[in-house]
């Protein structure tokens, strides 16, 4: 069971998408779990062949348990995959357990194998906070993860990322917990209603936990510019007359596609901060702010947005937001953004002073769209008008960096035919 | 040609959708649509999508504006519904 929310100690296993003897391909979805959050497609993160379902649909489950037995594609060096550049490992170790009998090879054994070493005191506040100690990387002596660490881990992603409960643990009983997993009889489901109000209660938890770490430890500064978007609207505009109402495309996904191209020129803002360095991503996963009714907020990331044509991100966007309301996302979505981008829309306000979500480095705000004076050439005219903004962490990238990021948008933006 | 109270149905069927948690047996036809349902412009193409399904009846961007109320709705589709197939 893969720890999908720092709150998440159990999850109810819905139905299984593959069964023995399937081949399974990193990113497949192979089942659909219940949290107390949402509904989540469960991908796995390794190649191999499906041996054997160890829970049954309907079984609540805690994080950690083996939902299945994969055997590892051949030859395949299974451990580094495993954890890759990610800020919520935890489902890939979790959610494809050790190739355990079949292949004792030792090329095969994965990353929930390995014992973790944690001092007392991380032990216990991962344990009050619900962080999962496989996802952690220690700092300390031997790699032990210490109660910074386990701090550190707290203020993953708002979404979802920081891991619950003692998943490695469990993993690494992995044989013995097996047959014993599916025991717990299928929950007595809550009312619907007392159940949404505990998600929302859940949810708040979990962002303002990561939002506290953040302000905490996150040296931000935050600049802003004013985008003229008159060429871009009425590019739009013209656009959208020509194509059916399935196809046309909204302005949200314009500024998307501007800032996945502009992150490119200015990689500094692109990436997480992690033992004490900048990362930088190659990819540009952008956390989309979805807000959800009737309250609360998910970033699901919008994976690659800086190589997907504008037709195609706009599809992309379509699908997650529908996905992010009825509450049904992907592991994958989870925690994998590189930065968040939230945007306002046209009933907001004008200006957001974004709060960046641990461990990325930085979020671009949209305001409200609207008419303003726009001063050019010597005269004023009425020009549509976007507030864009920049919260950046200061440890990574310095103002002069982000100001060009913000000019790099102004300057696509002119040219949307171009995008 | 689709009947006002079958115009009516799809709307309401569409919006409940879109935002199942509102009341929609409540809502004023005069109330403004887009603040009362609290629908951004991501729920408003998915609305103009779910009606160009229901009813046959792509509403361009240009006249969104005609979809101000359910009650707007209903009166702009059926002159639509009546003017022709499909159009």
């Amino acid at each position: 069971m893969p720890s999908l929310g720092a709150d998440m100690e159990s999850g109810t296993l819905l139905e299984w998408h593959v069964k023995p003897g399937d081949v399974v391909h990193r990113g497949d979805i192979v089942a659909r779990v219940d949290t107390e959050k949402a509904e989540i497609e469960v991908e796995i993160f390794h190649d191999g062949v499906v041996e054997e379902l160890l829970v049954t649909p309907g079984t609540k489950v805690p994080v950690g348990t083996p939902l299945a037995r994969l055997r590892a594609a051949e030859g395949a060096v299974v451990a580094p995959a495993a954890r890759p550049e990610a800020p919520a490992p935890p489902p890939r170790a979790v959610t494809a357990p050790p190739p355990a009998p079949p292949p004792p090879a030792a090329a095969a054994a994965p990353l929930a194998l390995r014992r973790l070493r944690v001092s007392p005191v991380a032990r216990r506040i991962a344990e009050e906070r619900g962080i999962d100690l496989a996802g952690i990387t220690g700092t300390g002596p031997d790699g032990a993860i210490t109660r910074a660490d386990v701090e550190r881990a707290a203020a993953a992603p708002v979404t979802a990322a920081a891991p619950a409960a003692p998943a490695a643990p469990a993993a690494l009983v992995a044989p013995v917990t097996a047959p014993a997993a599916p025991a717990p009889p299928a929950p007595t489901l809550a009312p619907a209603a007392a159940r949404a109000a505990e998600r929302a209660r859940a949810m708040r938890r979990t962002i303002g936990a990561a939002m506290a770490r953040s302000k905490r430890e996150i040296p931000h500064y935050y600049l802003s510019m004013r985008l003229d978007l008159s060429h871009a609207l009425r590019w739009l505009e013209a656009e959208n007359a020509r194509r059916p109402a399935p196809q046309r495309i909204l302005p949200a996904a314009l500024l998307l596609r501007a800032t996945a191209l502009a992150l490119r020129e200015v990689p500094e803002l692109n990436g997480f901060f992690r033992d004490d360095a900048f990362q930088p991503s190659e990819a540009v996963h952008l956390g989309v702010a979805v807000a959800l009714r009737p309250a609360g907020l998910v970033a699901p990331a919008l994976h690659d947005a800086d190589r997907l044509s504008l037709d195609a991100l706009m599809a992309a966007l379509r699908d997650l937001v529908q996905r992010a309301r009825s509450g049904v996302l992907r592991s994958s979505e989870l925690g994998e953004a590189t930065i968040t981008v939230t945007s306002l829309g046209d009933t907001g306000a004008d200006l957001v002073y974004g709060v960046i979500h641990p461990p990325q480095v930085a979020m671009v705000g949209f305001g409200r769209v609207h008419e303003e004076p726009w001063a050019e050439n010597g005269g004023v005219g009425a020009r549509p008008v976007v507030t864009a903004s920049l919260a950046a962490d200061h440890r990574a990238s310095d103002g002069h960096r982000g100001g060009l990021f913000l000019a790099a948008l102004a300057r696509l933006l002119l040219h949307p035919e171009a995008l | 040609m689709t009947t006002r109270e079958q115009i009516r149905e799809a709307a309401l069927r569409v919006l409940g959708e879109i935002a199942p948690e509102a009341d929609l047996g409540a809502l004023d036809p005069a109330a403004p649509l887009r603040e009362t349902l609290d629908l951004d412009s991501m729920d408003f193409l998915n609305f103009v999508v779910g009606l160009l399904e229901e009813i046959g009846i792509d509403v361009p961007e240009s006249e969104y504006g005609q979809l101000s109320s359910l009650g707007a709705c209903i009166e702009y589709l059926a002159a639509r519904s009546a003017s022709g197939p499909g159009a």
